[in-house]
């Protein structure tokens, strides 16, 4: 089927829909801004008021545009079925485009964002050469680590996490070509997401100078690189080279300097600070819940006692670690609204969402609804156990990597990710909160939810344990 | 058992290709499942559990007959 004979069948199909009632309205929309502020302040409150407020379907405000959230396990599985073509995922994010750039990925039409797997390299072949790579990053970072002392999660994890997505997304030799600054010069660019880019992404506000000033740099940055690859002329075989080597007839090359950045920022940008966050989490919880902890570190000494790689076991199944992962995802998923734009009338039920709105569901509400999980709040891995499985029992309602035709690319990338980190990490050392447990929480302030700091831990290498 | 695809859930990623290649491929084009035999053997069932296992997308489910 053709894309146009989709529309035209689609069109057709809005046609005959008599067309439901509007959807109810969330309280505390303030005149210009709608909820944008609370949206800003306190997202996750006001998502889940939404809900209490209103039921199944409910409106709220970004400045002028509407946005209906879904709740519930059926209206999100609505939600997650609808094709592209109804509801576009580029243009309800307005606050990426200057990050990306101009013409980078939700610039494409849908069709070409498909190809993102084609992109070969998240395809399950190229697992176990990532798992070598995480693994060998990871002892990297710890290996510049003194016998014991304290870490920055946020600082630690995001730096981590910009070496193993660059080198696996992009190429070994490129991340060798990246420094410490590469790493905090990146992070600059992902506080640029403020819901403000709802009024206008391109106002004059500190965050949005920040966010442009960091592109600007990144770009300083990978001229130098492919400066000096010019000038050595040595093939080093990975995407950037790949990208450079591809000219106009006129023999100009194809790509700029900012485009190609551009091109890497976007790669990057989806599982950087999403993994970053849930490893500084799940570190967190397992701190937070000595039993759990002590479950999971038995289960890896177990499995590499026989001096077994990383790259071997992180494939596998390792089970009670894996669902501490879930379980942390479940609590603090990463992104905590996923929305789309509604192309043409998206019906539910009684109700009409008009051509032009947003609609959004909240993996925040959804992963702590009580009628999909037991005592919702609590941290609790065995949910994910034989004769419970919660998530696989309910495939709309766990939704920290969203559901349906949508759901996130990465997620089996995420997880062998996350199972090498913490395989190396609890191995060699054992950790102590250096604050309160309650003192660990997200800043909010952006759409790209981050840890606040202070988020400091204490560790200590394990007797024993040196380094490989 | 016969194998049933949700084609909205899949992405191509090609785990059940790795777990069960007697049974599934993907394709390329269009970076989806192609299931090769729906009824498969009786002798692949180990193979064909781990691929609905595993499958990043939970777009496998085996039905019994």
């Amino acid at each position: 089927m053709t894309a146009v004979d989709a529309v035209a069948g689609v069109v057709h199909d809005a046609r005959a829909h008599p067309g439901g009632a509007p959807p109810p309205r969330v309280s505390g929309a303030l005149p210009v801004l709608g909820h944008l502020l609370q949206l800003r302040r306190q997202p996750i409150e006001l998502l889940q008021r939404g809900h209490a407020e209103c039921g199944e379907l409910a409106e709220l405000r970004l400045a002028r545009l509407p946005l209906v959230m879904l709740y519930g396990e059926e209206a999100q599985e609505a939600f997650f079925r609808a094709p592209e073509e109804q509801l576009d995922q580029a243009a309800a994010y307005p606050f990426m485009k200057p990050i990306f750039g101009e013409g980078v990925v939700f610039d494409a039409p849908p069709e070409r964002r498909k190809e993102a797997l084609r992109n070969q390299s998240l395809r399950d072949k190229q697992m176990r050469g990532h798992a070598e790579v995480i693994a060998h990053e990871t002892e990297r970072m710890v290996e510049r680590l003194p016998k014991q002392g304290e870490i920055d999660l946020l600082e630690f994890f995001a730096e981590l996490t910009i070496y193993t997505s660059s080198a696996c997304l992009i190429g070994k030799p490129f991340r060798e070509e990246l420094t410490p600054e590469f790493a905090s010069v990146y992070h600059d660019l992902e506080l640029g997401t403020d819901a403000i880019a709802y009024v206008n992404p391109y106002l004059p506000i500190p965050s949005f100078r920040t966010r442009d000033r960091a592109r600007r740099r990144l770009v300083e940055l990978v001229t130098e690189i492919m400066d000096a690859r010019k000038r050595s002329a040595q093939a080093k075989g990975d995407l950037l080279d790949i990208l450079m080597r591809v000219h106009h007839e006129d023999g100009r090359p194809r790509f700029s300097a900012d485009e190609i950045t551009g091109m890497f920022i976007s790669m990057m940008f989806a599982g950087h600070h999403t993994t970053s966050g849930t490893a500084a989490w799940t570190l967190i919880e397992l701190l937070r819940h000595a039993d759990h902890r002590a479950r999971v570190v038995g289960e890896l000494d177990q499995l590499y006692a026989d001096g077994s790689e990383v790259s071997y076991h992180a494939l596998r199944e390792i089970p009670h670690l894996e669902n501490a992962i879930k379980e942390t995802l479940r609590l603090h998923p990463p992104l905590i609204v996923l929305m789309r734009k509604v192309l043409y009338d998206f019906h539910y039920k009684g109700w009409t969402v008009a051509a032009g709105k947003l609609v959004g569901t909240s993996p925040a509400v959804s992963n702590r609804l009580p009628e999909c999980f037991q005592d919702p709040d609590r941290f609790d891995p065995t949910r994910y156990g034989e004769g419970r499985e919660e998530d696989r029992l309910h495939p709309f309602g766990w939704i920290p990597f969203g559901a349906g035709r949508h759901r996130c690319v990465g997620a089996a990338f995420a997880m062998i990710q996350l199972k090498a980190i913490f395989s190396v990490l609890l191995e060699r050392f054992e950790f102590e909160l250096a604050q309160p447990a309650a003192a660990y929480r997200n800043d909010h302030s952006k759409m790209v939810v981050q840890l606040a700091q202070p988020c400091r831990v204490r560790y200590r290498r394990r007797p024993g344990k040196a380094a490989a | 058992m016969r194998i049933r695809v949700d084609l909205d859930l899949c992405q191509g990623h090609g785990t059940c290709a790795e777990e069960a290649p007697e049974v599934f491929a993907v394709d390329e084009r269009e970076s989806k499942v192609i299931v090769r035999d729906e009824c498969p053997a009786e002798s692949l069932r180990a193979k064909v559990k781990s691929a609905v296992r595993f499958c990043p997308t939970r777009a496998l489910s085996l039905v019994e007959e």
